[in-house]
């Protein structure tokens, strides 16, 4: 038996859950009601991430829940009968959630 | 196993339907990318946060993610085993714990975005 | 009213029964019989009014009668039950199917080969292994009952094998170790007088161990001993994640 690299994955996982679990929400609430309902304008929000804070706080946001739907987007592929792939979706989710956190990256920190 | 398995059994749909609140929490991490990107651009950030598809897709998505919130902070007491001696802390206690956080967080988060109005 | 009643023909309920005579049958067939409903009778008694009154050739297995020995589980219309703590007044009018628990290679009629377990048990060492074996003399391995709450909740299981039997995941994968063998193998690494952790965690930190697990959560449901075996492999999950950054992070620590 193979000792797992699993450990990386699960522990992103379940910080990507807590993230979503607590912060998306409010968030949603925020971007597709606050906004539509004129209680906050685009602007405002815009200007509100000039902080480096909301920044970080964006950041969290994107990447770490990135990782949570990768891990158990790859699962659900197994689940819903897509098998015999091999490494394919591990290799597609993963790399996406890595993928997506250095363009957040890149977008708040340097931008 | 029959490709369907998680038809057969109301536990497992539900099983199912949490697994699948990824694709909205995933999704929405997404918008929130996508938005980020035009963090420099006025006009560009301000047609992502007025479109209507996108909003109708974020209020789809609005449900989905509250699924994954009650779903995750009942199941914390699975995973978050404290002790007072030889008792169990009241799974429910901890549970409890998680939910007031979850509304504490929410509401600071509400008003830090209004002051910013 | 009662009166009444006891002059009444009568009542019965219907079990359609899981039928495989391997030597007669090529395919399992369902059979049914017409028993008689009482109140006070659970689906093992049906079972065994079957075997002594009907039909002397319906096999099974049952021991204790009262949800300690393990051995009656089977599928009570679709679900991993023990039967002798399956109510008939729970299911009457309707009839009752009765199967095989899932996921297990059918013997004869409604048992199961249960070696897959077996070998699970085995390979996860559930069993008592001291840190350094003392001779009698020295007396008792102490153990304080703070010490013996961590693992008691996991200790109550009977090897019943209703888990295995609510798990999609066992069901689409019968190399997962499995929650009853994670969730014993929980209850012996958090045992104050055990120090075989690390050798279980091989089994159990490994692909087919814990981290095949999606946590649908079926096994705790259907525990007839409130077990929570999906707990088990979750807190396992904690502990083999926090091993393995200590692993990375401080590599010449133990």
């Amino acid at each position: 038996m193979v000792k797992s690299n699993e450990p990386i994955w699960w522990s992103l996982f379940s910080a990507g859950g807590v993230v979503a679990a607590f912060f998306l929400p409010v968030t949603i609430v925020v971007t597709a009601i606050g906004v539509p309902a004129d209680w906050i304008s685009p602007g405002a929000l815009q200007q509100l991430l000039q902080n480096p804070l909301a920044r970080l706080y964006l950041f969290v946001i994107i990447s770490l829940p990135l990782f949570h739907w990768a891990h158990r987007f790859r699962y659900v592929v197994a689940d819903l009968g897509l098998k015999g792939l091999g490494p394919v979706p591990a290799i597609v989710c993963y790399g996406a959630a890595i993928l997506g956190t250095a363009t957040a990256a890149f977008f708040l920190a340097w931008r | 196993m029959p490709t369907g398995w998680w038809l057969k059994k109301k536990t497992y749909s539900l099983f199912m339907l949490r697994e699948l609140t990824c694709i909205f929490v995933g999704g929405y991490a997404l918008l929130l990318l996508i938005l980020a990107s035009q963090l420099g651009d006025e006009k560009g950030f301000g047609d992502i946060l007025t479109s209507p598809l996108l909003i109708g897709l974020q209020i789809i998505a609005l449900p989905m993610v509250l699924y994954h919130t009650v779903t995750w902070l009942n199941l914390t007491p699975k995973v978050l085993v404290l002790w007072r001696g030889e008792e169990r802390v009241n799974p429910l206690l901890i549970a409890g714990v998680h939910y007031l956080a979850w509304v504490v967080v929410s509401i600071v988060i509400l008003w830090v975005v209004a002051l910013h109005r | 009213m009662a009166a009444n009643e006891a002059s009444q023909p009568e009542a019965t309920i219907s079990l359609e029964v899981f039928r495989y005579r391997p030597e007669q049958e090529d395919e399992p067939t369902f059979q049914r019989y017409e028993v008689p409903y009482r109140e006070d009778w659970v689906v093992l008694d049906a079972l065994n009014h079957i075997k002594d009154q009907i039909d002397g050739t319906l096999t099974y297995r049952w021991s204790c009668r009262m949800g300690v020995c393990g051995s009656c589980g089977m599928m009570v219309n679709g679900e991993p039950k023990l039967t002798c703590a399956a109510f008939l007044r729970d299911y009457y009018p309707q009839e009752i199917r009765i199967e095989p628990l899932n996921y297990f290679p059918v013997v004869r009629d409604l048992v199961i080969n249960m070696d897959d377990f077996l070998d699970k048990l085995t390979e996860v060492q559930a069993w008592l292994v001291p840190e350094e074996e003392k001779p009698v003399s020295e007396g008792e391995y102490l153990q304080t009952p703070a010490e013996l709450a961590q693992y008691k909740q996991f200790s109550m299981c009977i090897n019943c094998m209703l888990c295995y039997s609510a798990c999609p995941v066992y069901g689409q994968n019968p190399d997962f170790i499995g929650p009853a063998a994670i969730a014993l193998a929980q209850r012996y690494n958090l045992d104050s007088r055990d120090g075989a952790a690390d050798k279980r965690a091989e089994v159990i930190f490994s692909h087919e161990g814990i981290w095949e697990c999606t946590f649908v959560g079926d096994c705790t449901r259907v525990c007839p001993k409130n077990v929570d075996p999906a707990g088990a492999i979750q807190q396992a999950k904690v502990t083999a994640t926090s091993d393995w950054y200590r692993s990375v992070l401080v590599p010449w620590g133990k």
